[in-house]
Protein backbone atom coordinates (compact mmCIF):
# COMPACT_ATOMS: atom_id res chain seq x y z
CA UNK A 1 0.00 0.00 0.00
CA UNK A 2 1.52 3.15 -0.88
CA UNK A 3 1.12 5.84 1.59
CA UNK A 4 -0.20 8.54 -0.73
CA UNK A 5 -0.73 12.23 0.59
CA UNK A 6 -4.89 12.45 1.07
CA UNK A 7 -4.27 16.06 -0.38
CA UNK A 8 -3.55 14.89 -3.67
CA UNK A 9 -7.09 13.15 -3.59
CA UNK A 10 -8.63 16.52 -3.36
CA UNK A 11 -8.63 17.59 -6.73
CA UNK A 12 -10.67 14.39 -7.79
CA UNK A 13 -13.53 15.35 -5.67
CA UNK A 14 -13.86 19.00 -6.92
CA UNK A 15 -16.52 18.61 -9.35
CA UNK A 16 -18.56 16.43 -7.28
CA UNK A 17 -18.33 19.50 -4.73
CA UNK A 18 -19.10 21.94 -7.21
CA UNK A 19 -22.31 20.02 -7.96
CA UNK A 20 -23.48 19.66 -4.75
CA UNK A 21 -22.59 23.51 -4.24
CA UNK A 22 -24.52 24.64 -6.85
CA UNK A 23 -27.54 22.88 -6.46
CA UNK A 24 -27.59 23.39 -2.72
CA UNK A 25 -26.97 27.41 -3.25
CA UNK A 26 -28.61 28.04 -6.52
CA UNK A 27 -26.19 30.27 -7.40
CA UNK A 28 -22.75 29.30 -9.22
CA UNK A 29 -20.91 32.50 -8.02
CA UNK A 30 -21.64 31.51 -4.88
CA UNK A 31 -21.50 27.99 -4.54
CA UNK A 32 -17.60 28.02 -6.52
CA UNK A 33 -16.64 30.37 -3.36
CA UNK A 34 -18.07 27.93 -1.14
CA UNK A 35 -16.21 25.15 -2.56
CA UNK A 36 -13.20 27.59 -2.63
CA UNK A 37 -13.06 28.07 1.38
CA UNK A 38 -13.75 24.42 1.23
CA UNK A 39 -10.80 23.31 -0.41
CA UNK A 40 -8.79 25.95 1.73
CA UNK A 41 -10.04 24.11 5.08
CA UNK A 42 -9.84 21.04 3.74
CA UNK A 43 -5.89 21.46 2.63
CA UNK A 44 -4.69 23.22 5.78
CA UNK A 45 -6.86 20.85 8.38
CA UNK A 46 -6.02 17.60 6.15
CA UNK A 47 -4.64 15.92 9.39
CA UNK A 48 -7.93 15.94 11.02
CA UNK A 49 -8.96 13.61 7.89
CA UNK A 50 -9.18 9.73 8.90
CA UNK A 51 -7.19 7.91 6.03
CA UNK A 52 -9.51 5.09 4.87
CA UNK A 53 -12.12 6.88 5.48
CA UNK A 54 -14.34 8.59 3.25
CA UNK A 55 -13.11 12.04 1.92
CA UNK A 56 -16.23 13.13 -0.43
CA UNK A 57 -18.23 12.53 2.91
CA UNK A 58 -15.80 14.21 4.91
CA UNK A 59 -15.64 17.38 2.32
CA UNK A 60 -19.02 17.87 1.69
CA UNK A 61 -19.54 17.60 5.56
CA UNK A 62 -17.21 21.27 5.72
CA UNK A 63 -19.18 22.37 2.78
CA UNK A 64 -22.03 21.91 4.03
CA UNK A 65 -21.02 23.54 7.32
CA UNK A 66 -19.45 26.57 5.62
CA UNK A 67 -22.85 26.80 3.69
CA UNK A 68 -24.95 27.12 6.75
CA UNK A 69 -22.64 29.34 8.56
CA UNK A 70 -22.40 31.64 5.88
CA UNK A 71 -26.21 31.51 5.64
CA UNK A 72 -27.19 32.98 8.96
CA UNK A 73 -24.96 35.14 8.37
CA UNK A 74 -26.40 36.80 5.14
CA UNK A 75 -29.90 36.23 6.39
CA UNK A 76 -30.64 39.65 3.86
CA UNK A 77 -29.51 38.05 0.81
CA UNK A 78 -32.13 35.18 1.82
CA UNK A 79 -34.90 37.17 1.07
CA UNK A 80 -33.60 37.75 -2.56
CA UNK A 81 -33.46 34.16 -3.45
CA UNK A 82 -36.16 34.25 -6.24
CA UNK A 83 -33.75 36.60 -7.97
CA UNK A 84 -30.61 35.05 -7.49
CA UNK A 85 -32.57 31.92 -8.70
CA UNK A 86 -34.00 33.04 -11.83
CA UNK A 87 -30.39 34.54 -12.78
CA UNK A 88 -28.74 31.34 -11.91
CA UNK A 89 -31.05 29.82 -14.45
CA UNK A 90 -30.41 32.47 -16.90
CA UNK A 91 -26.49 31.22 -16.94
CA UNK A 92 -27.93 28.17 -17.94
CA UNK A 93 -30.07 28.25 -20.86
CA UNK A 94 -31.93 25.13 -21.70
CA UNK A 95 -30.62 22.97 -24.43
CA UNK A 96 -33.45 22.09 -26.65
CA UNK A 97 -35.15 19.53 -25.42
CA UNK A 98 -34.17 19.82 -22.08
CA UNK A 99 -37.01 22.57 -20.99
CA UNK A 100 -38.23 19.75 -18.32
CA UNK A 101 -34.50 20.59 -16.84
CA UNK A 102 -35.55 24.58 -16.57
CA UNK A 103 -38.77 23.08 -14.34
CA UNK A 104 -36.81 20.98 -12.50
CA UNK A 105 -34.21 22.72 -11.26
CA UNK A 106 -36.84 25.43 -10.55
CA UNK A 107 -38.66 23.17 -8.54
CA UNK A 108 -35.36 21.65 -6.87
CA UNK A 109 -34.67 24.98 -5.55
CA UNK A 110 -38.28 25.60 -4.06
CA UNK A 111 -37.71 23.21 -1.93
CA UNK A 112 -36.29 23.83 1.90
CA UNK A 113 -32.87 23.90 2.30
CA UNK A 114 -32.61 20.60 4.44
CA UNK A 115 -34.74 18.76 2.21
CA UNK A 116 -33.16 19.62 -0.99
CA UNK A 117 -29.69 19.03 0.97
CA UNK A 118 -31.10 15.15 1.81
CA UNK A 119 -32.30 14.43 -1.80
CA UNK A 120 -28.90 15.67 -3.41
CA UNK A 121 -26.74 13.48 -0.95
CA UNK A 122 -28.85 10.83 -1.10
CA UNK A 123 -30.36 10.94 -4.55
CA UNK A 124 -27.83 12.14 -6.48
CA UNK A 125 -24.59 11.73 -4.67
CA UNK A 126 -24.71 8.34 -3.86
CA UNK A 127 -24.41 8.38 -0.21
CA UNK A 128 -26.39 5.79 2.05
CA UNK A 129 -28.73 7.01 4.47
CA UNK A 130 -26.44 6.41 6.94
CA UNK A 131 -23.49 8.37 5.17
CA UNK A 132 -26.12 11.39 4.70
CA UNK A 133 -27.37 11.39 8.86
CA UNK A 134 -23.84 11.52 9.54
CA UNK A 135 -22.96 14.41 7.37
CA UNK A 136 -25.53 16.32 8.71
CA UNK A 137 -25.57 15.29 12.00
CA UNK A 138 -29.15 13.99 12.52
CA UNK A 139 -30.94 10.71 12.95
CA UNK A 140 -30.95 8.48 10.07
CA UNK A 141 -34.51 8.65 10.17
CA UNK A 142 -34.91 12.60 9.61
CA UNK A 143 -32.81 11.88 6.69
CA UNK A 144 -35.10 9.58 5.11
CA UNK A 145 -38.57 11.44 5.78
CA UNK A 146 -36.19 14.64 4.80
CA UNK A 147 -35.90 12.84 1.20
CA UNK A 148 -39.29 10.91 0.83
CA UNK A 149 -40.72 14.49 1.79
CA UNK A 150 -38.30 16.20 -0.95
CA UNK A 151 -39.50 13.87 -3.88
CA UNK A 152 -43.09 14.16 -2.75
CA UNK A 153 -42.97 17.91 -2.98
CA UNK A 154 -40.69 17.47 -6.19
CA UNK A 155 -43.26 15.59 -7.93
CA UNK A 156 -46.24 18.50 -6.91
CA UNK A 157 -43.98 21.26 -8.19
CA UNK A 158 -43.02 19.61 -10.87
CA UNK A 159 -47.40 18.50 -11.81
CA UNK A 160 -46.48 14.92 -11.82
CA UNK A 161 -50.21 13.20 -11.76
CA UNK A 162 -50.64 14.59 -15.06
CA UNK A 163 -48.99 13.11 -17.91
CA UNK A 164 -47.60 15.27 -20.01
CA UNK A 165 -46.78 18.18 -17.34
CA UNK A 166 -42.55 16.89 -17.56
CA UNK A 167 -42.73 18.42 -21.07
CA UNK A 168 -44.50 21.79 -20.50
CA UNK A 169 -43.44 25.04 -22.00
CA UNK A 170 -45.31 27.90 -19.64
CA UNK A 171 -44.62 31.17 -19.91
CA UNK A 172 -42.83 31.16 -16.59
CA UNK A 173 -39.81 29.25 -18.44
CA UNK A 174 -40.34 31.43 -21.54
CA UNK A 175 -39.48 34.35 -19.36
CA UNK A 176 -37.11 33.12 -17.64
CA UNK A 177 -35.15 31.62 -20.65
CA UNK A 178 -35.61 35.30 -22.18
CA UNK A 179 -34.24 37.11 -19.04
CA UNK A 180 -31.46 34.88 -19.98
CA UNK A 181 -30.38 37.17 -22.85
CA UNK A 182 -31.07 40.39 -21.18
CA UNK A 183 -28.44 39.91 -18.38
CA UNK A 184 -26.15 37.63 -19.71
CA UNK A 185 -23.10 39.65 -20.23
CA UNK B 1 -49.94 4.42 -18.93
CA UNK B 2 -48.67 3.24 -16.05
CA UNK B 3 -47.58 6.46 -14.00
CA UNK B 4 -47.16 7.73 -10.40
CA UNK B 5 -45.94 4.76 -8.34
CA UNK B 6 -43.49 6.14 -5.57
CA UNK B 7 -40.77 3.95 -7.46
CA UNK B 8 -41.97 5.36 -10.58
CA UNK B 9 -41.39 8.93 -8.82
CA UNK B 10 -38.74 8.32 -7.38
CA UNK B 11 -36.91 6.95 -10.37
CA UNK B 12 -37.87 10.14 -12.51
CA UNK B 13 -36.78 12.56 -9.86
CA UNK B 14 -33.36 10.60 -9.56
CA UNK B 15 -32.27 10.59 -13.31
CA UNK B 16 -33.43 14.48 -12.94
CA UNK B 17 -31.19 14.43 -10.36
CA UNK B 18 -28.24 12.89 -11.75
CA UNK B 19 -28.42 14.75 -14.96
CA UNK B 20 -28.17 18.38 -12.75
CA UNK B 21 -25.84 17.27 -11.51
CA UNK B 22 -23.68 15.75 -14.36
CA UNK B 23 -23.92 19.09 -16.36
CA UNK B 24 -21.78 20.12 -13.50
CA UNK B 25 -19.21 17.39 -13.61
CA UNK B 26 -18.76 18.17 -16.98
CA UNK B 27 -17.63 21.38 -16.78
CA UNK B 28 -14.42 19.45 -15.07
CA UNK B 29 -12.12 21.95 -13.08
CA UNK B 30 -12.21 25.22 -13.53
CA UNK B 31 -8.83 27.27 -14.02
CA UNK B 32 -8.94 28.63 -10.44
CA UNK B 33 -9.36 25.78 -8.47
CA UNK B 34 -6.42 24.20 -10.20
CA UNK B 35 -4.47 27.76 -9.68
CA UNK B 36 -5.92 27.45 -5.92
CA UNK B 37 -4.37 23.84 -5.60
CA UNK B 38 -0.94 25.01 -7.06
CA UNK B 39 -0.81 28.20 -4.49
CA UNK B 40 -1.31 25.88 -1.51
CA UNK B 41 0.84 23.66 -3.06
CA UNK B 42 3.77 25.92 -2.89
CA UNK B 43 2.63 27.40 0.45
CA UNK B 44 3.83 24.08 1.79
CA UNK B 45 6.82 23.52 0.07
CA UNK B 46 7.92 26.61 0.85
CA UNK B 47 7.37 26.03 4.55
CA UNK B 48 8.96 23.04 4.39
CA UNK B 49 12.43 24.74 3.14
Amino acid sequence: MTQRDPREELVEHLPAMRAFAISLTRNGAIADDMVQDTLVKAWTNIEKFEVGTNMRAWLFTILRNTYYSSRRKAKREVSDVDGVFTENLAEKPAHDGHMQMTDFRRALAKLKDEQREALLLVGASGFSYEEAAEMCGVAVGTIKSRTNRARIRLAELMGHGENDSLEMTDDATMSVLSASKVSSF
Amino acid sequence: MKSNTSADRERVIDENLKRVFDETLEEGIPDRFKDLLKQLQQQDTGKVQ
